[in-house]
């Protein structure tokens, strides 16, 4: 059995929901609650549930972190995005003082990806294990960096647990606590790479902050093998393909309808939309993903494709 | 792919017929070549009409993109008309509707690109030249 835990879904950088943008939901939600019964806590929560997602809920605000499940005792952990410090929160609750090793994988070492690390409960705590893993050069300077003064109070003598850094060579398989995994150099500003996990018949593939060039038919064809026929890929859909292609060229992200594509030609299961536009509201994302599930419906071929977008909390069972 | 073309003043009207996809993109980018350097050279238009289109893909989509940007430089431009439902929601969810003109029929196209243009189109329409 793996499972997705969406910890920290954003791109960039963190954001809240404002007071006006709290005012905005409970206006909408009194609106729909006009002429129906509110008498019993049974009837408030039917309410609730009628309710669409941007209205009943949110789609967070943490940068990047998607815990992986595998059904093993050690935790598997995709970028150390502020998502990281919930996560490091939760891990401490279930397993109440027992020593932990976390398996941890950066996709790259811009900031929104690892500044959670400082907050991360668990390396505080002796006996814990924390492995990182990347493919960049300048892995373990990065991380330092980030805690050296100015930028951060204290450096890494205040973690406790034991940190180790490993160097993974990219489109190579590995094998890690019983997981294979497997990574690819992505397209992005200083390189990226995407993770392809396997473990027990079940595939997901963590593919963020990574560009699809449209004229190499060659990188296309690289990426169809590593989505191919994955249960769940998380995708960077951070901008629409206009602006992917036009004012945002180079910028080293993606669109909803390149993922679509590449999941269908993949023969994927699962599309999970990713690294949200920090300037998007809840009502802007759950627009898109309406527009991608009707893309999908449109385009379908012999296999249909589930498409779900990521917020915090979210949870797939596979 | 089967494209047609016909020529109205200074707009060049071409007509793809299928899907703009994968395998198919590469041929439409050869075929729009000498097609998007026509019209540059005249300062005209090159209208697309999608009327037969079936679909089209982003690697579709982003060869429009490199057409509109080139006849922009060379102060022409590329209109987009007659889109088929599937298509014209392509366009509204990849958003190329706001980055491209697009038009409901050849007539706005050719309006926009120039008075001369659709004159020449609806004389070709109505030979006898009557009343429409």
């Amino acid at each position: 059995m793996m499972r997705a835990h969406f910890w920290g879904t954003r791109g960039s950088l963190p954001v809240a929901l404002t007071a006006d943008g709290v005012r905005e939901k409970l206006q909408a939600a009194l609106r729909a609650a006009r002429g129906r019964p509110l008498d019993t806590e049974a009837d408030v929560q039917r309410v609730i549930a009628s309710l669409p997602f941007s209205t009943q809920g949110t789609y967070g605000g943490h940068t990047a972190c998607v815990q992986i499940e595998t059904g093993g005792f050690d935790h598997f952990v995709c970028d150390m995005g502020s998502g990281l410090r919930p996560f490091g929160q939760a891990a401490m609750r279930q397993h109440r003082g027992a020593a932990q090793t976390f398996h941890i994988f950066l996709s790259h070492l811009h900031w929104d990806h690892i500044m959670g690390l400082p907050f991360f409960v668990p390396a505080f705590v002796p006996g814990n294990r924390v492995v990182i893993y990347g493919c960049h050069d300048g892995l373990e300077a990065a991380l330092r960096r980030q805690q050296e003064t100015p930028s951060f109070p204290v450096d890494f003598s205040i973690f406790n647990a034991k940190l180790e850094f490993v160097r993974l060579a990219p489109g190579q398989r590995h094998e890690v606590s019983g997981v294979g995994v497997t990574p690819m150099l992505q397209r992005h500003g200083g390189d990226s790479y995407g993770y392809r996990f396997e473990s027990q018949g079940k595939s997901v593939v963590y593919s963020t902050d990574s560009e699809h060039p449209l004229d190499q038919p060659e990188h296309t064809a690289r990426f169809v093998e590593f989505f191919r026929d994955a249960d769940l890929v998380i995708f960077d859909a951070m901008y629409s393909l206009a602006d992917a292609v036009s004012v945002k060229a180079d910028w080293g992200h993606s669109s909803n309808i390149v993922g679509v594509e590449l999941c269908q030609m993949a023969g994927a299961r699962r599309l999970c939309l990713f690294h949200h536009e920090p300037v998007f509201d809840d009502a802007a994302i759950e627009a898109v993903l309406t527009e991608t599930r009707r893309l999908e419906e449109i385009t379908r071929g012999a296999r249909p494709l589930q498409v779900s977008a990521a917020y915090d909390g979210l949870e797939i069972g596979l | 792919m089967e494209i047609s073309t016909r020529r109205f003043a200074n707009a060049i009207v071409a007509r793809p017929v299928g899907r703009i996809d994968h395998v198919t993109s590469g041929a439409v980018e050869l075929a729009l070549t000498p097609l998007v350097a026509e019209a540059g050279v005249a300062h005209g238009c090159l209208v697309l009409d999608f009327s037969a289109l079936d679909y089209i893909s982003s690697v579709g989509l982003r060869v429009l993109m490199v057409a509109a940007r080139q006849l922009r430089d060379a102060q022409a431009q590329l209109l987009v008309t007659a889109l088929q439902p599937v298509v014209a929601e392509i366009f509204a969810i990849s958003r190329f509707n706001r980055i491209l003109s697009v038009t409901d029929g050849l007539d706005d196209a050719l309006a926009l690109c120039s008075p001369e243009a659709l004159a020449t189109y609806r004389s070709s329409e109505d030979p006898a030249g009557g009343p429409r």
